[in-house]
Order: C-alpha cells, then structure tokens, then sequence
C-alpha cells in the first residue's frame, strides 16, 4: 500500500483551536439571595428545615435530605468551629493570597453544614480540627452581596470544641 | 411484532405536573422552581419521595452556566436515605425512556422523572451552536433559527409546505393555547395578518420560532400494583422507540424525518387510531415533516396543548409532550395518543410514546 501522503510529510494536525465563550446571568433565588443579602450586612444567614431541624448555610431552599421548602430563616453567629483543612502551599494561576495559607472548613455555631473559608492570623503549623475562629469582614462600606465580605476567618481564643460536637460534619 | 411483545411490563404515566412556562424566571434557582413540581407530581397521588424506587431527571448545565446543577437540582426531591438515581443530558422525555427501560427489567414499580429548563439565562444562540460538530460546524456559530430556516426552506423547495402553513400551524397553535393555562405564548391571530410580519431569518417570521422559556417538569411512572393503587384508570405506555440521525446536517435530507418515522414503527404508532397527538416541533414547519412521520391524517387532533410554540422550556418540552398527551387520556378526552420529543438540530432526535387508556 502505497504510503499516506495527505500530510505533505508534516504529520497529522494535532492542534485546532477553536476558542469559545458563554456568558451567563445568575439566578441566586429566595434562599440564596437571603444569604447574600445577609453577607452585605456583615452576617451569616440559614434557613432551617422544618421536617429534621437542620439549618443549612447557605441555604439553597430546600432540605435535601427531607426535600422540603427551607422557609425559617435563621441568623448564624459569627464564630464556629475548624471540622477539616488544608494547608495550600501550591502555586496556580490566578492565585490571589501568598502560600502558604490555610483552606478550612468552618461549621458556624448554630449550623449544620460547614461551609469553605480562608483561615488567617496563624501559623500553618498550628492549625488543628476543632479549633475555635471567627470571621473577620471587610470594612462596613467595602460589604458587598457576596463571600468576598468575609475577609476570612482567625482563631478566635476559646479552647477547642470537643470532638463529638462536630464528628458529624467531617 | 404485538404491543404485548413490544412493551413487556406495562407501565403507567401515574402523575403529571408542570410549572408555569414564563419567558424568564427571575426569582428562583432550580431547586426553587422544581420544588413545587416535584411536590405536585406526588401530590395528587398521595405519594412521598419513599414511594419511587428511582429518579431520573433531564437537563443540561449549558443552559444555566453551572458545573453539576443537575446534582443540585436534586436537593429538590431529597435524597436520604440514598437513592438509586440517574441523569441524561437530554430532554426529559429520555429520562423517562430511561426509567420505563428499568422498569421494564422488573426490579422497580415506580419512579419519579423531572427535568428543567432554564432558557432564559445565556444566549442560546451560542449555547445550542455547541451541540453541533465541534471542529468544523460549532466554530462558525451557526445558530438555531438559520437551521431551521435552511430545513423550512427545503422544505418549500420540495413543495411539502408554504409560509402561509406554516402560519397556519403557528395560528392554530396559539389559539389552542389559550385553553392552556401553564402556556407562554398564547394569543388568536389572524394567518393573514402573521404574514405581514418581517422575516427574522428566511423563510422563518417571528410566529413561527418558538418562545424562549424557562420551566420545569415532572412525571411518576408505575407499574404493578402500583399502577393499580394510583390511578383508578391507569395510562399505559403501549410502545416507546427512540432513534437518531447523523450529526452532519448536510448528509441528511432535512424534509423528512426518517428515525421518527422508524420510532413510530417500532412503538406501533399505526396499530390502531389515534386520537391527539402532542408533537415536539419547535418550528412551526417541523410539525408538517414530524406528522408525516408518524403517519398522522387530517383526523388527529394535533397540539391541543398548543404544544412547542406556546412554552418551550429547552430539556423540558418533550416530557411535556408526554404528560399532557397522557393527560388527553386521563381526562376521557382521548383513548390513544402518541406523544412525540425531539432533541438536536433540525429534528436530529426522535422519540416515540404510544399511550392507551382502558
């Protein structure tokens, strides 16, 4: 058989770009938009299931456990609990905060389900699960309806929660 | 081959709900919108989520810009404890194929499909120019009405149809709508008056595109004793087919629709009369191609819904088709019907659903 020569000796074409972009609006909803409108005002709200008592932060207006409109809103305290982090130490593109620096899950008191913060005002070698912090939100005229109004969370200078308090939401 | 062969375990359409189709839905997320379909489906059979064995849902993330909103949009049913669970990237219509396939094998007697569309919140002009081939055909951005236009125009060119049946169709359509309460677009026009539009893209006129629309559904399937348990008359899916085109639109003949054609073969469309069909066309021009495909006469009572051009909620209109054919029979107003979803350009996808009262 004679020899493919439909690519003049150069190869196949490996490469073909074909650049595409979407642009989307964003439908926060009822829920969603109630805790935003909370982080504006520098704090956190969630609604509670009424089926299993659960209170969800942020709250996308159901339970999905029981599958139940959320309808009871509830406002959240500003301090919780370390259940899990991570230490970030690797660089990537579009990286705004110098590594190393901690990525924690944070359950705020009141709330059963821990939400992802940035943890600051310590050293990476000191952070431990169940370490008690607070979050700490930009100035009252920089609050704007999104997570970018929490500057991030620091520990806070109570003991450590007990385990058992917070094993459930690892 | 008998309709006993083809559909092995009856299976009914035990419940059907829908949202209000609107031309955007400003207020709520997924989860918001499906919650009270969902609670309706159940609702008016006085069942819970523990009652279904499965859930399946159609949708697509495209339209909403949002990696996994089809997980998410499960929090609108609650799943705990775990459940058995699927998705299609696809109408709703082949979620339920999906589901009626399992239900088929036995293990199952009942389950909940749903899907949603929000059409509203991205330009779908782009976003359905990516369903095309990506190489050669996506990277042009061809959108869906100049599709659908160059099939119209064929179309004329075969002479199997004109721009004043195609505002005819539309005409009807609409009209028929206004008895449709869940519907978008629902006015009485004159045909003459339609014509007198401007084209948006030749030979296609505003009339004849469908709307844009954001809206949800849902549908329970039964089978067994359930079946029995929800409904006093059950609707059962008599036959159910679904076939596909080539994705290269140039090597089609886009005047005819051959794989509804084979899916109405297959389902036994022509086994018996039917009463009301509710076709999926979203272009006022497809319906023409699609009832020669399901070898409908004049005596068939088409879109009594007022069907894709009155809400054409994307991922959503064809389970839509489903119900409410399976609503014509509930209601004593039809004994046979068939319900009829398309997915892709210019009627790439076809799916077929025979349904039969007793």
């Amino acid at each position: 058989m004679a020899e493919e020569t439909t690519t003049d000796g150069r190869g196949p074409v490996t490469t073909l770009a074909t650049p595409i972009r979407l642009d989307f609006d964003f439908t926060p909803g009822i829920a969603q938009s109630k805790f935003l409108r909370g982080l504006e005002r520098g704090i956190f709200m969630g609604q509670r299931c009424g089926t299993c008592g659960k209170v969800y932060v942020p709250s996308r207006g159901s339970c999905p456990t029981d599958g139940v409109p959320t309808t009871e809103d509830v406002e959240l305290a500003n301090v919780g609990t370390v259940t899990t982090y991570c230490v970030v130490n690797v660089p990537f593109a579009g990286q705004s905060i110098e590594i190393p620096y901690i990525c924690a899950q944070v359950l705020l008191d009141g709330a059963n389900l821990s939400f992802m913060g940035l943890l600051q005002e310590v050293p990476t070698d000191q952070i431990r699960m169940g370490m008690r912090v607070e979050a700490v939100w930009v100035e009252p005229d920089q609050l704007t309806p999104s997570l970018a109004s929490v500057k991030y969370f620091r520990p806070n200078g109570e003991p450590d929660a007990d385990y058992k308090t917070y094993k459930e939401y690892l | 081959m008998s309709a006993a062969r083809r559909t092995p375990r009856p299976v009914s359409i035990a419940s059907f709900a829908q949202s209000q189709n609107v031309r955007r839905d400003d207020e709520h997320n997924e989860v918001e919108m499906l919650m009270p379909v969902i609670a309706e489906v159940f609702g008016t059979i006085g069942i819970t989520k523990d009652d279904v064995d499965f859930i399946c849902s159609g949708s697509t993330d495209y339209l909403i810009g949002g990696p996994f909103s089809f997980v998410m949009a499960l929090d609108a049913v609650g799943v705990w404890p775990p459940r058995s669970e699927s998705h299609v990237e696809m109408d709703g219509a082949w979620a339920l194929y999906e589901a009626w396939v399992l239900l088929q094998e036995g293990e199952i007697d009942a389950a909940l499909v749903y899907s949603f569309g929000r059409s509203s919140l991205g330009n779908l002009n782009e976003i359905l120019a990516l369903q095309l081939d990506p190489y050669y055909l996506a990277p042009m951005w061809p959108d869906p009405v100049s599709l659908a236009a160059l099939q119209a125009r064929a179309l004329i060119d075969a002479g199997k149809g004109t721009e004043a049946d195609f505002a005819a169709i539309a005409a009807r359509s609409r009209k028929d709508a206004l008895a449709n309460p869940k519907a978008q677009v629902a006015n009485d026009i004159p045909v003459d008056t339609l014509l007198e539009d401007d084209y948006v893209v030749s030979p296609l006129r505003r009339h004849t595109l469908p709307p844009i629309t954001d809206g949800a559904a849902a549908v329970v399937l039964a089978a067994g004793d359930k079946a029995r348990q929800w409904a006093d008359k059950p609707v059962w899916i008599t036959g159910f087919d679904h076939r596909m085109e080539t994705h290269a639109l140039g090597a089609r003949d886009l005047t005819s629709s051959p794989s509804t054609a084979q899916a109405a073969e297959r389902a036994g469309v022509a086994e018996g009369s039917i009463d009301v069909a509710e076709i999926h066309a979203p272009y006022a021009h497809q319906e023409i191609i699609l009832r020669e495909a399901l070898g409908l006469d004049d005596t068939v009572t088409v879109n009594p819904s007022g069907g894709a051009l009155a809400a054409n909620p994307l991922m959503s209109a064809g389970l839509i088709r489903i119900g409410e054919a399976a609503a014509r029979i509930a209601s004593g107003q039809a004994r046979r019907a068939v319900a009829h979803a398309t997915s892709g350009p210019c009627l790439q996808q076809n799916l077929v659903c025979v349904l039969e009262g007793e």
